[in-house]
């Protein structure tokens, strides 16, 4: 993925700026319930678990295991370098809590369901830093 | 119906007027007895209802958002003639998507996926697809047989614009889309439009041509309202939809004559397949894998026009087009005998709904 074309521009919202900037201190930084402890993802506006309204967001171990992963062969955008890996990332903080990202790190071809990941970071622009993953050996 | 094919050149206002038309006539009435519009688009209700000049007492909302999926507007127009609001509202889908017309239907959730260049539904899809292979040993060949059969009944429809025959080796041979994906588990871009008047049930009787009934409608949407992140996950929001059309009527799966069931990818239809019960859940590939069984002629004849991997693209409006001339016995060498429930589905992820249909 170095080389990759320059990604579409992550959109800071309130609820989104906590993951897309924790990069900056080499954090993956996920939405917490102060009520319950429950983590949130996508993030939302109350928890619906328990009901609060506290939230926060905390760094996680920056550790994961692949649920499941596309290799995309497609050129959607022109000059996009083919193939590359769109995964999905399930964190064990919490059964159920899972990140898409990109695997970066290693060939599509040594990729499998299951396999060990840790978070690693490209920088944007300014604090929006891009959560990726690559396999833990 | 309007014409349907690739590049027609003909803006999707047109092709919407063109089949509204054809619908009006269909269930013989005039324009001055629509009273509602429902459509998912693309071409907009007013620029449609100005066209015809249709006095109206309500027009639906558009924009893909909701539940229900593509049906949520036929299912919107189902409940304006339920109240009383509306004694014939005409529904309607026009897509031009070769020819560029096509707003996107991107919501915030797509803002979590650009960023890792993540630009058709075909990438999220295929990371179902992969789930659904890692735990139940799901398999390409057993998704070919839905591409494969979709196009031998594509071959019984003139309107069909894919209609030369593909083998198992095609199928596997052609290029990745996204793996496990591949560009014959892909539905076909096309132009064109289907439109339908959905009325009253008291209507019925004064039809010139059979009418068909909704027996039940499924649009439950439970869990996150994304693709990626459903607790339930590979299991779609089909199971709730399906769940709850099955507990709005005595029919059951086995009471089902033909299945017209979305294949925008070959993955969705084996989902749908699922969750409405034709099979456990996991045994989705085994199930369509025997191409006797969803063939015309077989048990649960499956999408009889060709799919949209082989007829074309209407989002979830030919399956509708279909299951009513299969239930009207209109469907000429395609016609499944005896044909008197129809299941109709579309949709994926999180935007998913259903319909059971009977003469």
């Amino acid at each position: 993925m170095t080389h990759q074309i320059p990604r579409p521009e992550v959109a800071l919202t309130p609820l989104s700026r906590a993951f897309w900037t924790g990069g900056a201190r080499g954090e993956l930084v996920i939405q917490r319930c102060r009520g319950c402890q429950a983590w949130l993802h996508l993030p939302r506006g109350r928890c619906p678990r328990c009901g609060s309204g506290h939230l926060g967001f905390d760094a996680t171990s920056g550790k994961g295991t692949l649920f499941t992963y596309t290799v995309v062969h497609h050129a959607y955008r022109e000059g996009l370098i083919l193939p590359f890996v769109i995964g999905l990332v399930e964190l064990p903080e919490q059964t159920g809590l899972r990140v898409t990202s990109n695997v970066v790190g290693c060939g599509p071809g040594d990729i499998s369901v299951g396999m060990p990941l840790h978070v690693v970071f490209e920088r944007q622009k300014d604090d929006i830093y891009v959560p990726l993953f690559e396999p833990t050996s | 119906m309007s014409p349907v094919g690739r590049r027609l050149g003909v803006s999707s206002l047109n092709l919407a007027i063109d089949a509204s038309l054809a619908a009006i006539a269909d269930a013989g009435l005039q324009v001055a007895d629509i009273d509602g519009i429902a459509t998912m688009g693309e071409a907009s209700s007013s620029d449609l209802k100005d066209a015809l000049g249709a006095n109206v007492s309500w027009i639906g909302t558009t924009g893909f958002h909701g539940s229900g999926g593509h049906l949520r507007y036929v299912i919107d127009a189902c409940m304006a003639v339920a109240t009383g609001l509306c004694k014939h509202v005409l529904v309607f889908r026009s897509v031009n998507m070769l020819s560029g017309e096509w707003p996107g239907g991107m919501t915030d959730e797509w803002a979590w996926y650009l960023p890792y260049h993540e630009y058709s539904a075909a990438s999220l899809v295929a990371r179902y697809a992969r789930r659904h292979m890692h735990l139940y040993g799901t398999t390409r060949e057993q998704l070919g047989s839905i591409a494969i059969t979709a196009r031998n009944h594509a071959m019984l429809n003139d309107a069909a614009v894919l209609r030369t025959p593909i083998t198992m080796e095609d199928y596997l041979t052609a290029r990745w889309i996204a793996e496990p994906l591949g560009l014959l588990d892909c539905d076909l871009p096309v132009d064109g439009a289907a439109a339908f008047v959905i009325s009253t049930a008291d209507y019925a009787h004064d039809c010139p041509q059979p009418a068909v009934r909704f027996e039940a409608v499924g649009c439950a949407l439970h869990g996150d309202s994304s693709w990626d992140y459903r607790d339930s996950y590979p299991a779609m929001s089909s199971t709730e939809a399906a769940a709850q059309v099955w507990s709005r009527t005595d029919l059951k799966p086995s009471d089902v004559d033909v299945a017209e069931i979305y294949d925008g990818f070959t993955f969705l239809t084996l989902t749908w397949l699922e969750a409405l019960g034709f099979c456990d859940v996991g045994e989705g590939g085994p199930f369509v894998s025997d191409p006797g069984r969803i063939a015309i002629g077989g048990p649960l004849p499956l999408n009889t026009y060709g799919g949209q991997l082989s007829a074309g693209r209407l989002h979830g409006y030919w399956v509708l087009h279909e299951a009513v001339q299969q239930l009207r016995g209109h469907a000429h060498a395609r016609q499944v005998q005896d044909a008197e429930v129809a299941v109709v589905t579309a949709g994926g992820g999180h935007r998913m709904g259903c319909l059971l249909l009977t003469r």
